[in-house]
């Protein structure tokens, strides 16, 4: 049992949902991702994903390519994620999650990628470009080391796929919202909910909705259907001018994520 | 999947063999999973696989449909001009002093490179499915005008996305295709060329994959492409095959294509596979050295790794992200190639070459003041090559060259990088 699965038991127990914000990694170094990853911490986020920048990502938006681009750009390699990572994980409790492309995985190869991510403290992977087809030595390589390998659903895949994928998946299922890359949206699709829902009676695989999530309304909505919830590309917005305010940026994105958390806790005070 | 995944060290020897080299190639791939050997499949987001299964199954049909084949032949011949001349350079090969050379003329076809055999068939299959939007990519400009003329020709409205750099370096291709009704969009992210062109085209139909075809111009990306591209590309062997035993009686000793993605090379080879007399010869840019970075030669440098959907030779930094490369000819400015060339390189059936940026200038005056043909910088990577391995052929053997593309395009490049007026 990974600490995701330990983490969704813990909240299904309390009857709250995950919210996970995603971050790149090395944006615009790794000594500020430790530090971002710490304050989400703090604020009570439940798990965070860290996305691993690729030179030549296809399902990102502009947003999250240029932080990938910004990182690569200041040099970014694997293995300082990893040393990083590593290092900050006696101070962490909260779960992390790599968003990472096949390519760069299967240049380590598949078992020396998942060794490496879980020694330095990752408990799963999130591979967009892995297809379930393609999946099953990634699958079973996590399985037997005891590591997630969170597999995605989205608004084009058949209904009778949609069940396989979510058979093959471990941790939870990555239920994408809108058909499209990665980036806030204004708008959410109007049958979302109905199709998460309709997944929801099939698994019990706990299921996290992702892609064009920014608001506090988006998160009213959709957080009483699924298990949690992910955003991306509006916290890494936020975080973009770094490079300029470490403390500015910060400040901005912990404001975004309050405001999200509130509205996924309405009950709260 | 590829050996290399299991054995897991940590970091992949980037010369290792990645499929059993003893096999010979076969004519009968790729498989159901659009795997050519080891190379090939599918490495995309799930948005994209239910679009990709969906032209699968509509090209099987397509290919199973004798009113899909006559109506692309009569276009072939009627709007495009085939069959392509082979013709023999007698001027150039007397020069040499070796084999015979035989130029097989794509660039007399209208648009004036291969890129519109592909093109006609997609836009085709775009009808079939009933869509009604084409994206495509574009390096030099050809595929980009080959697919702006088969939407012009059937009404389907065409983006077009176009590296910034590409856009400077081929501007009269860029004014054809929007003097034909296509919208060209520079792409300014990373290197500004083919590469980025095809993430921005990739991105695009991941939000518009209902109702938008994507025609992909080479060999590469997730299956069915590979296969696809290659079958609609082979009009190109089959004829030169059977015009080589109506005028030569014979197959020829050595056929010369150069390979960017691939795919004059792939239409020009695959039906000569079996042919096992005829020897193959692939000619990557060679660039400015063998650094990386200074050329873009991923099966004479690189090592198998995942790009653009399939797995296939890349040039990859040991992190597994995507190097930059260079050539002079943007057509072949790309870090990866199709997946059967890497089945075709690994499994012997063709060598593959590479051909430095000077040599392929300086070929371009060859045909152009011997035999008065204008090729495209791409194909005068091919032609290079192909004059050195000519001269150590002898009289009575016969050389073709795959002439995928005119210079025409090229004249101001040229003038440019010689320090020429315009």
């Amino acid at each position: 049992m990974t600490a995701i699965d330990e983490l969704f038991q813990r909240l299904k127990g309390s009857g709250k949902k995950a919210f996970m914000p995603f971050i790149t990694a090395g944006d615009p170094n790794m000594t500020f991702t430790s530090k971002v990853l710490q304050r989400l911490e703090t604020l009570g986020c439940s798990m965070a994903e860290v996305g691993f920048p690729y030179s030549d990502p296809i399902a990102d938006g502009p947003v999250i390519q240029a932080s990938y681009t910004r990182a690569l750009g200041n040099k970014l390699k694997l293995q300082q994620i990893f040393d990083q990572i590593q290092s900050d994980r006696s101070e962490r409790k909260m779960p992390l999650v790599a968003m990472v492309s096949y390519a760069i995985i299967h240049r380590q190869g598949q078992e020396g990628f998942i060794q490496a991510a879980k020694q330095a403290g990752f408990s799963g992977v999130i591979v967009p470009d892995l297809l379930v087809e393609e999946s099953q030595t990634m699958s079973q390589l996590c399985r037997k080391h005891d590591f997630n390998l969170i597999q995605l659903v989205t608004p084009t895949t058949p209904p009778e796929r949609a069940l396989r994928i979510a058979e093959a998946s471990s941790g939870f299922l990555y239920f994408v919202s809108v058909t499209g890359i990665t980036g806030e949206r204004t708008e959410l699709p109007a049958d979302l909910v109905d199709r998460v829902g309709w997944i929801k009676e099939r698994t019990s695989l706990p299921i996290c909705i992702g892609f064009g999530i920014s608001k506090p309304e988006h998160v009213k909505l959709l957080a009483p259907v699924c298990d949690g919830l992910i955003v991306g590309s509006a916290i890494v917005r936020c975080l973009e001018k770094a490079g300029e305010s470490q403390e500015q940026a910060l400040a901005s994105a912990e404001h975004l994520i309050a405001s999200l958390l509130a509205a996924l806790e309405p009950a709260k005070g | 999947m590829s050996t290399i995944d299991s054995t897991a060290p940590k970091i992949v020897d980037p010369k290792s063999p990645s499929s059993n080299p003893t096999t010979s190639a076969s004519m009968q791939v790729p498989d159901a999973s659009g795997r050519f050997g080891d190379f090939g499949g599918r490495y995309v987001p799930e948005t994209l696989t239910r679009a990709l299964e969906e032209l699968v199954e509509e090209y099987q049909k397509a290919r199973k449909d004798p009113d899909f084949q006559a109506e692309l032949d009569e276009l072939l011949h009627r709007f495009v001009g085939r069959p392509s001349p082979l013709y023999h350079a007698k001027r150039l090969s007397g020069l040499l002093g070796g084999a015979q050379i035989w130029l097989k003329r794509e660039d007399l076809n209208h648009t004036g490179a291969h890129k519109i055999n592909n093109t006609l068939g997609q836009a085709l299959l775009t009808l079939r499915m009933k869509k009604t939007r084409v994206i495509a990519e574009t390096g030099a400009g050809q595929h980009g005008v080959a697919s702006a003329t088969a939407c012009a020709h059937f009404g389907l409205p065409c983006v077009v996305y176009m590296g910034a750099e590409d856009v400077r370096r081929q501007k009269p291709n860029v004014f054809s295709m929007r003097l034909m009704g296509a919208e060209v969009r520079p792409v300014e992210s990373g290197s500004k060329t083919l590469r980025d062109a095809v993430n921005e085209a990739m991105r695009d139909w991941m939000s518009s994959v209902e109702h938008t075809h994507y025609i992909i111009g080479s060999v590469i990306g997730p299956h069915p492409f590979p296969q696809m591209v290659r079958d609609f590309q082979s009009v190109i062997g089959k004829e030169c095959r059977e015009q080589c035993l109506t005028s030569l009686g014979r197959l020829p000793d050595a056929i010369v294509a150069c390979v960017g993605g691939g795919s004059n090379a792939a239409g020009m080879f695959y039906p000569f596979v079996q042919d096992t007399s005829v020897r193959l010869i692939g000619v990557e840019a060679g660039g400015r050295g063998q650094q990386s970075g200074e050329h873009a030669s991923p099966l004479t440098y690189g090592s198998p790794g995942v790009l653009h959907g399939s797995y296939s030779y890349v040039m990859q930094d040991n992190d597994g992200q995507t190097s930059d490369v260079h050539s002079i000819s943007a057509g072949l400015d790309y870090p990866g190639v199709g997946p059967e060339h890497s089945y075709w390189k690994d499994t012997k059936r063709v060598e593959y070459t590479s051909c430095r940026d000077d040599e392929a200038i300086e070929s371009f005056d060859l045909l152009a003041r011997n035999e008065g043909i204008l090729t495209a910088l791409e194909t005068c990577h091919a032609l290079a090559k192909a004059a050195q391995i000519a001269k150590t052929m002898t009289r009575d053997q016969h050389l073709v060259i795959c002439l995928s593309g005119r210079g025409d395009k090229d004249a101001a490049e040229l003038a440019r990088l010689r320090g020429q007026e315009w």
